[in-house]
């Protein structure tokens, strides 16, 4: 019998390993033959530790499990007061189109005969047949953008990268996933660690290059060390290395380490870190595409973009830019995050509603009070409110709204968020992260906590100052990290003016 | 294996690497807790960098430190998604309870702020030591560096 307990790291910080060992222990203690597998997470974190049994019906699912509720998932799993029923049946499950996330949760992440049994390496076996041209045309065709944030064509990347000459070029693969509200990364590395693999490896056959860097963020240690298993074992089977899958040319994969610096999201500065350097930002040109790491021609993924690479060879371009809406095709992994019901990632068609994923699939606020606002996109994003549930989420769509889409994290809050210090801390985490290259940014983030300070203590003046501060960074910042920070400030400024100016009772005093 | 023996081994490990120097500042925090100002001298001379440009580096990232932490790290999470779930009431009580305050180090404690864990559909975060916890209570946190 198959037991499957979650080994993500969410599902760990809600006690999925005290859970685990209570399954090994009840199973010993009745003489059962178990295999416990720790798979992904299935994303829906509120019934995380989510434990599913292997039946011929199918997995059966309990949740959220204590190791208190063990003992009767053996004796009486039919009335267990957890009991879930077929996962796969879960409405919040049901509803999603999963293609990026399709094996996340249903494999042990480390078996490469799961991950095959599942559909992998299928898109890897047909890239290898097509010629250089078709690869590149079928990213271009499947109109796959950034899932970073940028939203930029990975088609077009990949083009820059395979015209330009060079002894040798690198795939680095972006994981230094640091918006609040984002998770789906590390999901799918803890969850399905070979799709990234197979990814990078169809990125490095298509553009020729031979190295490959996933550069992960320290905060991440469990991700971390799935992938370095995961790519030692895809080096023992062949997969990678001197030739990909034993007859492709040679494709090789190092993990590599972030150290707590957010700017290195950035890709420029994710390339001065990689090579050893202050993670600052490069002005752009030359593009990474041309003069990348070690001044390599590069391919700079993020982690979504390069896991979805394998399923658009394995489904064709045309299935996957079927899905979407406007310019933004294919699906995107929501993650449903802060106050919110029902929490977690839900991977659906562009074009989705605000107000489904908010209300509908997420269930409004984990506190039972009104939604106040929605973070779209982490830190640099918008706050949107109730009024903009009507908005599709896509890459314009969101723009139209002075907003972003970015990593897909919505963050909820309810009627008791200080917007005021929402924007403060906006400028606030800006200043902390500044890589200092660029005054608007370096300064300007500082001055922006003090001009709302300003404001909030009752200076008539601050207004018109904040606004002109928020121009001057949107327009002469060096990355997004400045030219976005006024995102969340002058949306939480526009929405809820009355935030930003003193408290009431001190007027009257 | 004395410290200086420690450091070189682990500089010599990493020097040949491409971009080395990430990786053995990490593996030199890894063994001493700290990167050790007696590192210095041999990453510089391995590297071929200046000792200006090694502190630049040190200094840029938040991970990398001069001296070890409390026995006990707690980091607790101040980003949005964490924030919405109440993490700056937790973490003033936290910072009452523990008589410690974020940045510090108070005995066997050091309590500092991270910026997100990826644990953002279950907040408020923390995690002690190697323990990842999802909605932290700082009842919750305070026994687990007492455990």
């Amino acid at each position: 019998m198959k037991i499957y307990v979650p080994g993500d790291a969410a599902a760990r910080a809600l006690g999925a390993d005290a859970v685990a060992a209570a399954v090994a222990s009840q199973a010993g203690l009745r003489g059962l033959d178990i295999e416990i597998v720790r798979n992904g997470s299935r994303g829906m974190i509120w019934l995380e530790p989510l434990v599913e049994v292997e039946t011929e019906a199918g997995r059966i699912g309990f949740g959220p499990l204590e190791p208190a509720d063990v003992p009767a998932l053996f004796d009486a799993p039919e009335t267990h007061p957890k009991a879930l029923g077929l996962v796969e049946e879960i409405p919040f499950f049901k509803a999603q189109t999963r293609l990026t996330f399709a094996r996340v949760g249903r494999i042990d992440p480390l078996s490469l005969a799961d991950y095959e049994a599942e559909g992998g390496l299928a898109g890897l076996r047909r890239a290898l047949e097509m010629s250089a041209e078709a690869r590149l045309d079928e990213v271009l065709a499947s109109g796959l953008r950034g899932r970073g944030g940028a939203g930029f064509p990975a088609g077009i990347k990949w083009k820059t990268v395979a015209g330009a000459k060079a002894a040798q070029k690198v795939v680095v693969c972006n994981a230094d996933e640091g918006d609040s509200g984002t998770f789906a990364d590390r999901m799918l590395m803890e969850g399905d660690p070979f799709a990234l693999i197979e990814g990078m490896a169809i990125a490095g056959l298509s553009v020729g290059a031979t190295q490959g860097f996933v550069y992960i963020r320290s905060e991440y240690p469990n991700a971390i060390a799935v992938m370095r298993a995961a790519c030692d074992a895809a080096r023992g089977a062949g997969l990678l290395g001197p030739a990909l899958l034993g007859n492709g040319p040679a494709f090789d994969i190092e993990i590599r380490v972030g150290a707590g610096a957010y700017v290195c999201g950035e890709e420029t500065s994710l390339l001065n870190s990689l090579e050893g350097k202050r993670g600052t930002v490069r002005a752009k040109p030359p593009l990474p595409a041309l003069h990348g790491f070690m001044g390599r021609p590069t391919v700079v993924n993020n982690v979504l973009t390069l896991a979805t690479v394998p399923w658009i060879f394995a489904h064709g371009a045309e299935a996957y830019a079927a899905f979407g809406v406007g310019r933004s095709r294919g699906t995107m992994p929501f993650q449903l995050a802060g106050n919110i019901r029902h929490g977690g990632l839900f991977e659906t068609a562009f074009g989705t509603t605000l107000g489904d994923l908010v209300e509908g699939i997420g269930g409004g606020t984990a506190s039972g009070r009104p939604v106040k606002a929605v973070q779209i996109g982490g830190p640099l994003g918008a706050y949107f409110t109730p009024a903009d549930f009507d908005m599709k989420l896509g890459y314009e769509e969101c723009a139209e709204r002075d907003g972003i889409v970015g990593h897909a994290g919505l963050v909820v809050f309810d009627d008791t968020a200080d917007m005021g210090a929402l924007a403060r801390f906006a400028m606030e985490f800006c200043a902390h992260e500044s890589c200092g290259m660029c005054t608007p940014c370096r300064i300007g983030s500082t001055r922006g906590v003090e001009v709302i300070d300003a404001m909030r203590a009752g200076d008539p003046e601050a207004e018109t100052l904040l606004r002109d501060l928020c121009e001057v960074m949107t327009h002469g910042s060096l990355c997004a990290l400045g030219g976005f920070a006024p995102y969340p400030v002058l949306s939480a400024l526009n929405a809820f003016p009355a935030e930003f100016r003193p408290p009431r009772k001190e007027v009257a005093e | 294996m004395s410290q200086a023996e420690r450091i070189s081994e682990i500089v010599a490990c990493h020097r040949g690497r491409e971009g080395a120097l990430l990786p053995m500042l990490h593996e030199l925090q890894a063994a001493f807790g700290c990167v050790p100002v007696e590192a210095h001298k041999p990453i510089c001379a391995a590297l071929g960098i200046t000792a200006a440009e090694l502190q630049g580096v040190i200094a840029f990232y938040e991970d990398f430190r001069a001296a070890p932490q409390g026995r006990h790290v707690i980091r607790v999470c101040r980003a949005e998604a964490c924030q919405a779930m109440g993490a700056e009431a937790m973490i003033a009580r936290l910072e009452r309870a523990l008589g410690v305050r974020l940045g510090e180090t108070v005995g066997a404690v050091t309590l500092e702020a991270v910026y997100c864990l990826g644990l953002c559909a279950c907040g408020p975060a923390a995690q002690v030591d190697d323990r990842l916890i999802a909605r932290a209570t700082p009842e919750r946190l305070a026994e687990e560096v007492r455990a």
